[in-house]
């Protein structure tokens, strides 16, 4: 009686080996490292780089443990934090703008582990330090603008076809058209119906009021939606490369719900920094080529993006900016070339009409705009030498084309190249400008320092809570109390493992559920126990073993069922710390589950099964 | 059969005391509210750490003479480090940046801990999604309960648990606590904990009504409780233990949290106790409601 198959125990084993494998890149210290890579992201780290960097070490005397390539950048380990720190200083003095120079922990995990898959716990931002930004796309801003855009092609359209109307405007983000007459305004009708069917659904809803000929449209939630996820898709392109910037070993940069993006700087220590990064804009600026009868006062020379050997003279005045493109994507002309096409707003349009209908022949030039940062060693009056950043503007061309025609607020520029350069100044035109404005609305900072402190706590307090149980249960079950607190250890094990296989990140409050979990994961055990003692009353040892775990199994799944409801819940609903500790809540009742009844069980068959008891200790 | 303790015999004053507590709390959250901590009301916290003690006062007044009057300056864990809280200013996130300035130019060094920012969009949603959260939770357990048990007992289940959040809202209105994210994620684990503490207990009282066929009502349920007692104490015992553990030494910051579990965990105990059989017992739990035979048993036999 009581025992297990010996597939019951290999089942068990199978799953606490594989727990405790990828629990286990959690014991290996982290060492303190630095990434370097390339500040022009498009350059990928190299030979040449690497072995700059190791003179460069050398010839300060610095101590480091390693260094090698991995993926585009260059990881170079050291001793402690204080090397880490100065090498930092040698290398940013020695390359300044060249390279964008990132501190990080990077783990000691063995190889054998990580081909595995298995990682430590990620940190979250309350543990490692670091800037925790919420960004909101403005999706009415983004609207209002196609809204121009479509009321400028309605209004050439009907002159085109004749359709006349007296009032055409944009009011509550919906486009009013008065015509003239009962005849112009069904023909309007017709056109608008025409233009409505999208593959799925329609695009447009039009309100009719035959009796005053207004017909009113507005985008349906269809196109609503495209809008918006093309807008916040075009900003989280554009921000991730502003993030890449910043240097941060491990950012995340993610779409949250409809409008939101979250971006998460783990170790950035400087959220004003940050912040004129993400924030800023880089900028297009739409000029004319300088010609033979521009005074030398009013053109300027810039060199080109591509080549920097290659210049150009440009025209001061600026015909348009790049916060008026709302789009650019390439496409292919009539004979099959590359080109780009690029769609102004409104006012754009209208600029950049009255800008070329003089000048057919001349050509157009664009300029990318980007606000940067140089570093220079400076001595300053301490007599040290520092880096001091100083933040200018550089602009360059990126595109000179020949006007054809008349540029509305849709042209296109041919001759672009290859499709790879198409699509590359495309993705420039669109980098210059976020598709919408976003705000900031939401912040989390953490120093260093608190972080730290934050582990210690939480560490703290997984200790004592757990050896205070540990000895209570020692104290009241006696032998059965060994069993549950083995079982106790296995659920952390498990809970570890599983959180690094999933690669769910560990914060404060995380660590409140595991706390939780150990006082709740008893709980099963107790109920066990309570059970077997009163089955003793009427029963022998053996069949009190049996039938207490059996009957207490029905509800100690019906009591951590409706906890996992409301710890899913919890998960679904809660954002930044109470997911976290939804997290660690539903997996310590998975595996509480496991461990206080599959693994207790097996320890409990283990010394008493198919034996003749005659007392229980319990 | 052994029944030690009477519990329904308190059970008309468990009632009156259960439900002046209920009225309290609602009066109380009806009159003064929640003070709602950052992640709700919206605004900017600045916490920084001082080399050497300071006074709150010449901070006030510097942050007065500096454009930010409202401001709340207070201690937070040890003398050294300050925590300043400023309302919301219509959603300028770079009020933390400005605030850390002014204060950098005093003599004594400080150092910046966190900052945090929250608009006022963000935090009416959190409201609302915690507010959504806690009644989607209360439905589906009550769903569940009603399919696993009897639709009494999943009443009885869902009056203990809003008798529970209520109360703890009371508290944390009553003594003016910060009202944050974890303890509102707090309040949903105690739903979590105090459910498993009523399940536990009509279990037994489930078991012992089709198994035992002498026995009033009354004492049934009196005996199922004496049975689970043991347990129940034990459970919640070392649950407080650990939260004990959290709320002296898990830090400043998730003291609410711990403080909203541990009087979670007093209350659901008693209620499991009180509340559910109590509602039980007006609802007449009777023989026949548990007559049918569920598949309970049959289903989890071969399970250890």
């Amino acid at each position: 009686m009581n025992k297990f198959s010996i597939y019951q125990y290999l089942l068990i084993l199978v799953v606490l080996v594989v727990g405790s494998l990828y629990a286990l890149p959690n014991l290996y210290p982290t060492q303190p490292s630095i990434q370097v890579a390339y500040t022009d992201s498009g350059r990928s780290a190299d030979q040449s780089l690497l072995n700059d960097l190791e003179s460069i070490l050398e010839e300060s005397q610095t101590d480091y443990e390693d260094i090698f390539l991995r993926e585009n950048k260059i990881v170079i380990k050291f001793k402690d934090v204080d090397t880490q720190l100065s090498s930092k200083t040698v290398l940013q003095n020695a390359l300044l703008d060249k390279v964008i120079i990132a501190l990080f922990l990077e783990p000691a995990t063995p190889q054998w582990l990580k081909d595995l898959g298995a990682n430590p716990v990620k940190l979250g931002l309350d543990l490692s330090g670091g800037v925790h930004f919420l960004l909101e796309v403005d999706i009415e801003t983004a609207q209002q603008g196609r809204l121009e855009l479509l009321l400028e092609t309605y209004r050439k359209t009907f002159k085109e076809e004749r359709i006349k109307f007296d009032e055409s405007s944009i009011k509550d983000l919906k486009l009013h058209f008065k015509f003239s007459d009962n005849q112009s305004y069904n023909k309007g009708l017709k056109k608008f119906r025409d233009d409505s069917p999208v593959i799925n659904g329609v695009q447009y809803i039009i309100t009719e009021r035959p009796s005053s000929d207004v017909l009113m449209l507005e985008y349906s939630d269809i196109a609503l939606r495209e809008i918006r996820d093309y807008a916040v898709g075009q900003n989280l392109i554009t921000l991730r490369n502003r993030v890449n910037e910043l240097g941060v070993s491990e950012p995340i940069v993610q779409r949250q719900g409809g409008n939101r993006i979250v971006v998460q700087l783990p170790g950035v220590q400087d959220p004003t920094a940050a912040k004129k990064i993400i924030g800023k804009t880089a900028n297009l600026e739409f000029r004319m080529e300088a010609n033979s009868r521009t005074s030398p006062l009013r053109k300027e020379e810039f060199n080109f993006k591509e080549n920097e050997f290659q210049t150009a003279f440009l025209e001061r005045s600026v015909i348009v900016a790049g916060d008026r493109v709302t789009n650019a994507n390439t496409g292919f002309d009539e004979s099959g070339f590359a080109q780009v096409n690029i769609t102004l707003d409104m006012e754009g349009g209208r600029a950049m009409q009255k800008a070329t209908s003089g000048n057919i022949g001349r050509r157009l030039g664009v300029l990318f705009v980007e606000q940067k940062t140089k570093s220079e060693l400076v001595t300053n009056a301490m007599g040290e030498s520092v880096i001091e950043q100083t933040s200018y503007i550089e602009k360059n061309i990126i595109s000179l084309a020949t006007v054809q025609a008349v540029l509305g607020t849709s042209f296109r520029i041919t001759g672009v190249g290859s499709p790879a350069e198409a699509s590359e100044l495309a993705l420039l035109l669109r980098a210059g400008a976020l598709a919408a404005p976003m705000k900031f609305v939401e912040e989390r900072t953490v120093g260093p320092s608190l972080g730290k402190e934050n582990i210690e706590l939480g560490m703290k307090s997984i200790v004592i809570g757990f050896a205070l149980v540990v000895l209570f249960m020692i104290f009241y079950y006696r032998v059965f109390g060994i069993a549950a607190n083995i079982s106790l250890i296995l659920n952390l094990v498990l809970i570890t493992g599983i959180m690094s296989l999933l690669g769910a990140s560990l914060t404060l409050p995380g660590m409140a559920g595991i706390v939780l979990t150990v006082g709740m994961a008893v709980d099963a055990n107790v109920l066990i126990f309570s059970r077997i003692r009163e089955e003793l009353k009427e029963k022998d040892p053996q069949s009190a073993i049996r039938d207490g775990f059996s009957r207490a199994f029905v509800t100690i799944f019906d009591a951590n069922v409706t906890t996992l409801i409301t710890a899913l819940i919890l998960y679904i609903i809660g954002t930044g710390p109470v997911k976290g500790f939804a997290i660690t809540l539903s997996i310590g009742i998975v595996t509480s589950m496991f461990t206080a009844i599959m693994c207790t069980r097996a320890m409990v068959n283990l010394v008493y099964g198919n034996k003749n008891i005659q007392e229980l200790k319990i | 059969m052994d029944i030690r303790f009477k519990f329904m015999k308190f059970r008309k004053i468990a009632g009156l005391i259960s439900i002046t507590l209920f009225l309290i709390s609602c009066v109380s959250l009806g009159l003064r509210g929640l003070s709602l901590g950052l992640d709700f009301s919206g605004g900017t916290l600045i916490e920084v750490s001082y080399e050497s003690p300071v006074s709150l006062e010449s901070i006030r007044i510097k942050l007065d003479n500096n454009g930010y009057p409202d401001s709340q300056v207070v201690n937070f864990g040890t003398n050294l480090d300050v925590l300043i809280k400023v309302a919301d200013q219509s959603g300028n996130s770079s009020v933390g940046e400005s605030i850390f300035n002014i204060l950098s130019d005093q003599e004594i060094p400080i150092e910046l801990k966190r900052v945090e920012f929250v608009g006022p969009q963000v935090g009416d949603e959190l409201r609302d999604q915690g507010g959504l959260g806690m009644i989607v939770a209360l439905f589906m357990i009550l769903m569940y309960v009603a399919f696993r048990f009897q639709y009494k007992f999943a009443l009885g289940a869902v009056t203990a648990l809003a008798h529970d959040v209520v109360i703890i809202l009371g508290i944390f209105s009553v003594f003016s606590w910060d009202f944050d994210l974890t303890v509102l994620a707090a309040l949903l684990a105690v739903i979590g904990y105090s459910l498993n503490d009523t399940i536990v207990v009509s279990d037994r009282i489930r078991e012992n009504f089709r198994t035992e066929r002498v026995l009033e009502p009354m004492d049934m349920i009196d005996l199922s409780l004496n049975q689970m007692l043991g347990r129940t104490l034990v459970t919640s015992f070392t649950t407080l233990l650990v939260l004990f553990a959290l709320f002296i030494f898990g830090g400043e910051l998730i003291r609410g949290f711990s403080l909203a579990l541990i009087i979670g965990v007093v209350i659901g105990t008693y209620s499991s106790i009180y509340v559910v059989a109590n509602m039980l017992m007006s609802l007449t739990l009777t023989q026949d409601d548990l007559a049918i035979p569920e598949p309970e048993g049959a289903d989890f036999d071969g399970m250890p």
